[in-house]
């Protein structure tokens, strides 16, 4: 069994990763990304509903009525993302002022609800917590590598820490805290991931 | 600038309607509404079809959870439930517009119906009504911010599925072709709503 549950890991976190793979989730992908700080907030919350939607859906898939099933699970995510909302609100009440909103969009986030559908409500609770939270995490990462990035080139800090080269001769591209900068950012690792893909498929 | 309060009625509603609409455009600013952009947008007919029925949801829905919100969450001291009645909200009024259209009108329903479903889990709708809440607006006024967030996406996607009809006839490199490539106009496209950033502040 240890097995399986490593597969599912692998798959959410790079085989299948929801971003490249599956273009799920970009929405808050790219809204939360110019802090570092803001991102890793943002992945907990993604990454703890996915898991525990995807465990409590398939908990739920034999009572819950197939032609409802869309509407069960928004609920069942709602609930889980108003607990995060209240808990980053009690916790860091700062960030919460900037991304707070954008939890409230972690219900409309397709990778919960991509995941219920393709894994959770056709399998036991416990491989659907592993791969919702394979999932969550693959997400995170990509965001946190996205943030990094970002947060360098456009504030020369990283989690608010001054780097020390940024002074001497770096020039912060203020473009790339802006809007802009996100999407060419997910398009460039989008292309670098995608041209792997394509590779891969060649061989 | 005088506040908004003060505005006479036309005049607020204009410039909310104009600054959701470009100087805050909801899929180029706030970055919603990505998802079904990303999928649909790949002709111009679809992303118009879609892009008039996010626009008329949008538009009543805020209205629709700014209602249930001042008149029922507040006085209830229930706020923090607003996440789950407004997804609900949205939920229940495009299954109910897609039974009115189905039956009333079967031309409608094949250019307008079959998008609905589709809009349900868009963020760009929940997310106008959020952040419809972090300013102080009257009924009307969240109904200009809902029309004017739901007319820039509109926008957006028209012309993005306008570009990448063309774009898809160009020579690309294979991983750069399809999502790639978008988000590379998208990011384009941003850079021309930075400009308009600043012009309206409310």
């Amino acid at each position: 069994m240890a097995s399986t549950y490593g597969k599912i890991l692998k798959d959410g976190l790079l085989v299948e990763n929801p971003i490249f793979r599956q273009v799920l989730g970009i929405c808050s992908a790219l809204a939360v990304t110019n802090l570092v700080v803001n991102t890793l907030f943002m992945g907990f919350g993604v990454t703890f509903a996915t898991a525990l939607t995807a465990f409590t859906v398939s908990l739920l898939r034999n009572y819950i009525p197939v032609r409802i099933r869309m509407i069960v699970q928004v609920v069942i995510i709602a609930c889980y993302v108003m607990m995060i909302d209240i808990l980053i609100k009690a916790v860091a009440p700062d960030i919460h002022r900037f991304i707070g909103p954008y939890v409230g969009l972690i219900i409309t986030n397709c990778i919960i609800m991509g995941r219920a559908e393709a894994f959770a409500s056709q399998n036991k609770p416990l491989p659907a917590l592993v791969d919702g939270f394979a999932n969550g995490l693959g997400y995170t990462a990509v965001l946190v590598a996205i943030a990094i990035v970002r947060e360098i080139m456009g504030f020369g800090t990283v989690l608010g820490y001054v780097l020390p080269a940024r002074d001497l001769w770096w020039h912060q591209w203020t473009i790339m805290v802006m809007p802009p900068g996100a999407f060419f950012m997910l398009a460039i690792l989008t292309w670098i991931a995608r041209a792997r893909l394509v590779k891969e498929e060649a061989k | 600038m005088t506040p908004l309060s003060e505005m006479g009625f036309l005049s607020s509603f204009l410039l909310i309607f104009v600054s959701a609409a470009f100087t805050d455009n909801i899929l180029m600013a706030r970055f919603l509404g990505m998802c079904s952009c990303l999928g649909v947008s790949k002709k111009v007919d679809t992303s118009l079809g879609l892009g008039v029925a996010v626009m008329f949801v949008t538009a009543t829905t805020a209205a629709l959870n700014y209602l249930v919100y001042t008149y029922l969450l507040v006085p209830l001291r229930l706020e923090y439930l607003r996440l789950i009645v407004f997804i609900v909200v949205i939920a229940a009024f495009t299954q109910l517009v897609e039974m009115i259209i189905e039956r009333v009108s079967e031309k409608l329903y094949n250019s307008l119906g079959i998008f609905l479903p589709l809009i349900t889990v868009n963020c760009a709708i929940l997310g106008i009504s959020l952040f419809m809440l972090n300013k102080p607006y009257s009924f009307l006024q969240a109904f200009a911010f809902g029309l004017g967030g739901g007319f820039g996406w509109f926008l957006a996607i028209a012309l993005i599925g306008g570009i990448r009809e063309k774009i898809n006839e160009a020579a690309l490199p294979k991983g750069l072709a399809g999502p790639g490539i978008t988000l590379v106009v998208i990011g384009i496209m941003a850079l021309a709503f930075v400009g308009f950033s600043g012009m309206i502040k409310i």
